[in-house]
């Protein structure tokens, strides 16, 4: 029993004070949370989602935007006379972020390698100017990196994490009664669903491949305009770029007012580029345009022709060689040069893009070359196989003979039964 | 030539005893080969050993070139290892037969005693053997199977971390590990298995064939019917052809089905999934697998150990259990002999299953 | 004592016998010696290819030079720079494998799969992929210029 009464209360004052100083963990005391976290949504925050935030971990707490009294429990915290803004209009979210965000000055004492253009870059957005015309429905800063439990996008739980960007943008993109009245589809997240970007991120986990942020921007979103389409694939394509560049397919698709890249490929809905795409029939991509018979649709076959022969000479010598290594044989050059023949095989698939012949050819010869190379070693590794095997017959019926000859002569010298003496 | 030597070194005499020994003659006596044939294996395993040791770098920058070497560069170097790799597993298999065979024969009875000592020494010699001997390649597999079997062995009480230290030759397994695995494998383990073999071959000798109970009865009430054959030639001539069939076993399973290579070992990857041991030790470690993490209080693991090693000791000890012809001991050790062969071969074959 | 077969049977018996003896003995001994001895002629590449590989002569690559070469079972660049150092990496690009290749022009490694870079040390400086290049030690033997693995643990 506490005998000191002085002593308890200051023991029980400490405990209340160090119960409510170590609160918030931010250097701002915040009575705001203590009432909004109790409250039914849109009003509630949760103290749980706001230490999550990494302007609260900063020590930018709620007032920082919104102003008020934090040291007031009261209602009276909210009043116009505390500097109490309220809930920001939409069409002044970029503006109230851009007072420190857009301030290198300010940014440079809490993260220096921060970019602070975004304000600039959203004026240029599709989103900036819709929203500069009235319009509030686009997407203004917190569509996008939430509010409240704002996190950096480095991590992986964060909105604008690569990963999740695609979902980020499909929150509106996807949603036909949010896009009513704008002109453009809304199946482009269906679509990227699909694509070999999407299986490279989301399923492969490679970060380096894009989102709809890496080809249209992110505060500057945008898309990039018939013209400039394949600047943004040769970023990271380049040789496809290269050779489209000096084809003839480059004025002819100028003059049509096509997109590089796009029309073959798609620009959402980007599938894995198959051989089929050199194709005559629904899956191919040349006879939308050109006619039958004309000498670009035999240009066509013939590069076709080239494609699935080497691709089938590569499997054939890969089938081979999988029988030597089940059958024991040891055919690591064959498989180099399958490598390399494989290699040769992709050069040519870039080469389409020349749409010259004599270069497709040209690829697909070395990627022939190499493959016989690679089938003379699987053939040698199965002659070998079946060397030993003939060595083994060999010595197994001279293994045989001795055995029958030990059983004859032990017959021979003990003719009636075996165990010749008796004890 | 005979009696030119004969003359020096009077061979005569020395092998006088050989002409006279006998081998008895019933309808369990075909148990008597595998003895043979695991010695015969093992002499298989010194050539083979040897020829390796001509090619084979024992570190770890070039053991595993070093065997791929043998595998693909040298002539015949496939042959030779494959014959040694599988050789190695016939021969750990016919020595637990073997051991069993004697088991179940009661050859172990007086005065055979030390004879099943020295015995079940050298079948710990030959798993120490296989132990060894496979890491030697540096692959991926021997190089985890060797991470997992020395834990384990550091997880006896006492001594069980200094022991996989100086098996391990530090406290990871490293090249050193491959060095000293080596040293094992080539000469000390060699060493002892020779001493060994010659002490249990002389007592075989010395003490003759031992003759099942039942046989030995039948014989006292009717002496007539007691058969021996003679172990030059007719034995010996038996056991020639038996060793014949298992060179020819031995080739067909070098040829049809080379021992493989797998990869090289990278001590920063993670453990394959699903790693197990060879077969002659999974029995084992599905045991270990199995025992609940905390048994009482004691580690599983732990628990599981020394119940091997209570198993071992009795396996030792077991002349000394059946004393008495006819006794309860009798038939202890013959349950215990049968609940071994079911138990091994349960866990062998669910270890195997299991994922 | 073994019992007397019938005359004309017995030589005929015993000449198969020794025929299967001695010609099985011999002809399997062969079959398990040939090998042996062939084994113990040692083959004529001495050197075990796995962790050291003679990349080219001396006087082949000239600065700025590469050449592609294997290692082990992988492919691996080799190049020498404009202050006539030799410099070996891994050319299996560590974001979707594709052969890497030396940009003389650029003076750094160059993946013309999806544009990634290294610097001249296997560092990845820019576009996809994820990690360097493993680097290797070269030394130049006589007239051999030797790769090998750097030792490590």
């Amino acid at each position: 029993m506490w005998r000191n009464r002085i002593a308890w209360r200051l023991w029980a004052g400490a405990v209340f004070l160090a119960l409510f100083a170590g609160r918030s963990g931010a250097q701002t005391s915040n009575t705001c949370i203590d009432c909004h976290s109790s409250l039914d949504p849109p009003l509630q925050v949760t103290a749980d989602k706001f230490t999550a935030d990494i302007h609260a971990q900063k020590g930018l707490g709620c007032t920082g935007c919104h102003g008020g009294d934090p040291s007031d429990p009261s209602m009276d915290a909210m009043s116009k006379a505390r500097g109490f803004r309220g809930k920001i209009d939409r069409k002044q979210i970029p503006a109230l972020c851009g007072t420190c965000h857009a301030n290198g000055d300010f940014m440079r004492q809490y993260n220096p390698s921060l970019r602070t253009d975004q304000l600039s870059q959203y004026g240029t957005s599709v989103h900036g100017k819709l929203l500069a015309k009235g319009d509030t429905r686009v997407a203004v800063c917190i569509d996008c990196h939430s509010v409240h439990d704002i996190r950096p996008s480095r991590d992986s739980r964060s909105t604008v994490h690569p990963l999740n960007v695609a979902q980020t943008c499909a929150r509106c993109h996807a949603d036909p009664e949010h896009m009513k009245g704008y002109s453009i589809p809304t199946d482009q997240f269906a679509k990227y669903n699909t694509s070999v970007h999407h299986d490279a991120l989301v399923v492969r986990g490679d970060l380096s491949a894009p989102t709809c942020t890496t080809c249209h921007g992110n505060h500057g979103a945008a898309p990039p305009g018939v013209g400039a389409v394949h600047n943004v694939c040769s970023t990271c394509h380049v040789f496809q770029d290269q050779m489209f560049q000096k084809s003839t397919h480059k004025a002819a698709f100028q003059a049509a007012n096509l997109p590089g890249c796009v029309t073959c490929h798609s620009n959402h809905g980007i599938t894995h580029a198959t051989d089929a795409k050199l194709e005559a029939g629904p899956q191919g991509v040349c006879m939308q345009c050109h006619k039958p018979g004309d000498s670009c649709d035999q240009a066509r076959a013939a590069f076709l022709k080239g494609l699935t022969g080497l691709d089938e000479a590569i499997k054939d010598a890969d089938r081979l060689l999988g029988v030597a290594e089940s059958s024991g044989m040891e055919v690591s050059q064959a498989r180099l040069e399958e490598d390399q023949a494989r290699d040769d095989l992709t050069k040519a698939r870039v080469t389409i893009h020349s749409f010259r012949k004599e270069l497709v050819d040209q690829d697909i010869q070395a990627g022939l070359n190499v493959t016989a190379k690679s089938l003379q070693g699987a053939q040698a590794a199965l002659a070998e196989r079946d060397y030993r095997r003939k060595g083994l017959g060999i010595s197994l019926i001279a293994i045989l003979a001795v055995v029958a000859g030990l059983w004859l002569y032990i017959r021979q010298i003990e003719p009636k039964s075996p165990g010749v003496s008796h004890r | 030539m005979r009696s030119w030597l004969d003359e020096r070194l009077g061979l005569d005499e020395l092998l006088a005893p050989l002409r006279e020994k006998s081998v008895p003659q019933h309808k369990l006596s075909h148990w008597y080969f595998l003895g043979g044939i695991t010695l015969f294996l093992f002499a298989i395993q010194v050539c083979t050993g040897i020829l390796l040791l001509l090619y084979y770098r024992p570190s770890a920058g070039e053991a595993f070139e070093s065997v791929q070497y043998i595998m693909t560069r040298v002539q015949f170097g496939w042959l030779v290892r494959s014959i040694h790799s599988w050789a190695a597993n016939l021969m750990i298999f016919t020595a637990f037969a073997h051991m069993f065979s004697v088991l179940f024969l009661r050859a172990y009875r007086k005065p055979r005693e030390l004879t099943w000592l020295s015995g079940m020494i050298l079948l710990f010699l030959a798993l120490g053997f296989g132990f060894s001997g496979y890491l030697l390649p540096w692959n991926t597999l021997a190089f985890f199977a060797t991470k997992v079997g020395t834990e384990i062995t550091g997880q006896v009480p006492f001594i069980g971390h200094r022991t996989m230290i100086f098996l391990r030759g530090g406290e990871e397994v490293t090249g050193a590990t491959l060095t000293r695995f080596f040293g094992f494998h080539v000469a000390l383990l060699p060493g002892i298995t020779t001493f060994l073999v010659l002490v249990h071959l002389l007592l075989v000798q010395k003490f003759g064939m031992s003759v099942p109970t039942s046989v030995e009865e039948k014989w006292r009430a009717s002496p007539g019917e007691a058969k021996e054959m003679k172990f030059f030639p007719n034995f010996f001539l038996r056991e020639l052809m038996a060793w014949y069939i298992a060179l020819g076993v031995l080739g067909a399973l070098a040829a049809l089905s080379p021992w493989g290579l797998g990869t090289k070992a990278d001590p920063f990857a993670p453990a394959p999934a699903g790693i197990k041991p060879e077969w002659y030790f999974l029995f084992m470690f599905q045991t270990l697998k199995l025992i609940p993490a905390k048994v009482w209080f004691l580690d599983g693991e732990v628990l599981g150990i020394l119940l091997f090693g209570v198993a071992g000791l009795i396996w030792i000890l077991l002349p000394f259990f059946d004393r008495k012809p006819g006794g309860r001991g009798r038939r202890m050790v013959l349950g215990a002999g049968i609940f071994a062969v079911a138990y091994i071969l349960a866990m062998t074959v669910y270890g195997y299953v299991a994922k | 004592m073994p019992v007397e077969d019938s005359a004309p049977d017995k030589p005929k018996r015993r000449r198969l016998v020794e025929l299967l003896l001695g010609g099985g003995l011999f002809a399997s001994l062969s079959s398990f010696f040939y090998p042996v001895l062939r084994y113990l002629v040692p083959p004529q590449v001495p050197d075990l290819g796995g962790d050291e590989v003679v990349a080219c002569k001396t006087g082949e690559l000239k600065a700025n030079g590469s050449k592609i070469f294997r290692f082990g079972s992988r492919p691996a660049l080799l190049f020498m720079t404009a202050d006539g150092e030799y410099h070996a990496l891994s050319a299996v690009c560590t974001h979707l494998s594709c052969t890497v290749q030396y940009r003389s022009d650029l003076h750094e490694v160059w993946c013309a799969c999806h544009n990634g870079l290294y610097d001249l040390t296997g560092r990845n400086v820019s576009g996809p992929p994820p990690r360097p290049l493993e680097a290797y030690q070269v030394h130049v033997r006589g007239d051999e210029v030797v790769v090998s693995r750097k030792r490590g643990a």
